[in-house]
């Protein structure tokens, strides 16, 4: 199985390459793509030096432009296609149809692979896009079970990529508005969840409280670690109780399963983490790879190491196991 | 006739779980009662809950139509499973009513065959917009999360196709594999015994300032607020819309639509249809600030230059 890497800086993609990624994934630095953070992302210049790095080293390159096309300022979105496709990008990884539909009938040589914003979770969706667009590679929702995966990839038409390790989205990606509810910044229109730029946090009494735009998202007593205010894992009041209504604050590690996904014709494993710093990637890329070359049973202590590099260090292996539903 | 006069209204399907009859005579109440000219039924969130409507499926699709409404089949806005997939499938193959795509796989499925798309796909812009007709979209209800000046470049750019907007009730706002209300109630998705079902108006999500924010319904997240455009109807038909979506809450949903006719017809002004809204719909503060391009969660008045005001 190939391993998908991610990168927001140069530097990131020199150490994600260096550290055995098969492909790296990045976006330009503006509203078209789904990581669309201060200080991230590549200009055409970075990109142009990025891919010619990787291709010294035999690494793909896999360009996201996976938000969806403002309407009116649609060639914002043709223009980066337009120069992923000229700088030599292996593979464009959209979400909107409409830019799926222009890149297919400009490019039609240039390898398509449907985002996971674009939510295609079974195989008709799935086939759809690969007719319509002919798309050779879906990146699947973290909406299903290590069982549908399997029952998916025998009734497709294209490769399959699944999200291994990092965040988690707990509701179906491409289809949240949350965000924009709170803040008036979402994923799929400005390429941000729970932006940085609508957080705060204040002290009240002895707790520590963080706020995204005016709505509390947690509240820490004394000597517990705050964490960013992401507004899908945050504490809330329901009925009766208090607590972490949609999700903890814990990332996806399903390392562990790492043969059952190949058995289920999975192609490509995929690590979230674009907003990540250099040395995350290059330790998590270093760590992943080995796991992947070496016999199962001598991963365990691999897999322990990745374990210390998630997200507070709690994980879960989320919908990909039945029980997380 | 002026242009308000000319648009129609659309009753969305009902996202709640309600039991069976309070289902069943709502919709022969909306069939008797209720100006509105199509109403979307089915099981649009959670394909478990299917079974309760379906005894009464047939009687209610007949006395809407026997009303003059078109009735248009809903399919499911997350598809996972087999048997879901199968189901749109089968739907598909039988019904000689109008279906409604919310997810990818309906849209693969009603290629060629005449549909409309409901707010929950990703309609974002006009390439989109022309892709789906193009594939056999009558009517297309944009995402209600679609600032005006996206909804004007889309409409503009199609005359020929009906444009709705989702212009009452609590906003969808996220969907998930995951029953956050199952949890809330010390169940799982699997074994939920449809705890959803005892909250007919979605069950409050609280932040833990005590601030009302979001609602539970099923694996469905909706808003606190209800959207409501009331008072934006006049712009959004001179942009080119011609269809508004009522989504059903619980309150007086034929109050409601009466309401909404009044004010496009233009016999109620629109400040006084939104001081009416409010008390037909007290459960809940009235938002559009999706419409303006800002926080969905805030009321922009109408009157006064724009002033954003938070829920309380």
């Amino acid at each position: 199985m190939e391993l998908i890497c991610p990168a927001g800086t140069p530097a990131a993609f020199h150490e994600a390459v260096d550290a055995g990624a098969d492909a790296v994934y990045c976006g330009f630095r503006d509203e078209t793509n789904a990581r669309n953070f201060p200080g991230l992302n590549f200009s055409r210049e970075e990109l142009r030096e990025a891919i010619a790095y990787a291709k010294r080293k035999g690494t793909q390159t896999f360009v996201a432009l996976n938000t969806f096309m403002r309407a009116g300022a649609e060639e914002i979105w043709y223009k980066g296609a337009a120069d992923a496709v000229a700088l030599g990008a292996d593979a464009l990884i959209l979400a909107d149809f409409g830019l799926m539909a222009h890149v297919a009938e400009k490019y039609p040589q240039q390898r398509l692979h449907v985002s996971v914003q674009a939510s295609a979770s079974n195989p008709d969706a799935i086939n759809f896009l690969v007719d319509a667009f002919n798309a050779q590679r879906v990146v699947l929702p973290r909406t299903l079970t290590i069982a549908d995966i399997a029952r998916i990839g025998k009734n497709i038409r294209c490769e399959m990529e699944v999200f291994v390790f990092g965040g988690l989205c707990v509701m179906a990606e491409g289809r949240c508005s949350l965000s924009s509810y709170a803040t008036g910044k979402s994923p799929n229109m400005n390429g941000v969840c729970s932006p940085a730029s609508h957080v705060r946090y204040r002290k009240d009494g002895g707790e520590l409280v963080s706020e995204l735009g005016e709505f509390t998202i947690n509240r820490f007593p004394a000597g517990e670690a705050a964490g960013y205010p992401t507004l899908c894992k945050g504490r809330f009041d329901i009925a009766d109780s208090n607590g972490y209504a949609f999700e903890d604050p814990v990332s996806l590690d399903v390392m562990g399963e790492l043969e059952a996904l190949k058995a289920a014709g999975v192609k490509a494993l995929k690590i979230e983490g674009r907003q990540r710093g250099k040395a995350y990637v290059a330790e998590v890329v270093s760590t992943m790879k080995a796991a992947l070359n070496s016999a199962p049973d001598r991963r365990a202590p691999l897999l322990a190491r990745l374990r210390t590099m998630s997200e507070g260090q709690k994980t879960t292996s989320g919908a990909y196991e039945k029980r997380w539903r | 006739m002026t242009d308000m006069k000319k648009t129609s209204l659309t009753l969305g399907p009902v996202y709640y779980l309600w039991n069976a009859e309070k289902w069943r005579d709502f919709h022969f109440r909306i069939a008797d009662e209720a100006p509105v000219d199509r109403v979307v039924i089915g099981e649009t969130v959670c394909s478990k809950r299917q079974h309760f409507i379906e005894p009464h499926l047939a009687e209610v699709v007949e006395r809407l139509e026997s009303a003059g409404k078109t009735v248009i089949l809903s399919t499911l806005a997350l598809v996972t499973l087999n048997r879901e997939s199968k189901q749109i499938r089968e739907m598909a193959e039988v019904s000689e009513h109008l279906m409604e795509a919310n997810d990818l796989s309906a849209l693969a499925i009603l290629k060629d065959k005449p549909h409309t798309i409901g707010p929950l796909v990703n309609v974002y812009n006009a390439p989109t917009a022309r892709l789906l007709a193009g594939r056999g979209a009558k009517r297309i209800c944009l995402p209600p999360e679609l600032p005006f000046s996206s909804v004007k470049e889309i409409a503009a750019e199609f005359p020929d196709i009906d444009f709705e907007v989702f212009a009452f009730g609590r906003m969808p706002l996220a969907i998930s594999a995951r029953c956050a209300h199952a949890r809330s109630k010390g169940k799982i998705k699997d074994n939920c015994q449809f705890v959803c079902g005892e909250d007919p108006d979605g069950l409050p999500v609280r932040t833990l300032d005590r601030q009302s924010f979001l609602a539970l319904n099923g694996v469905q997240t909706v808003s606190h607020a209800c959207q409501s455009l009331l008072g934006e109807l006049d712009h959004l038909v001179k942009a080119g819309v011609r269809s508004f979506r009522l989504s059903p809450q619980d309150c007086d949903m034929v109050e409601v639509a009466k309401l909404h006719r009044a004010v496009l017809d233009e016999t109620v002004d629109a400040d006084a249809g939104v001081a009416k809204l409010r008390q037909l719909y007290a459960a809940a503060p009235l938002a559009n600030g999706f419409h303006h391009a800002k926080e969905g969660a805030v009321w922009m008045a109408r009157t006064r230059s724009l002033q954003a005001a938070w829920p309380a």
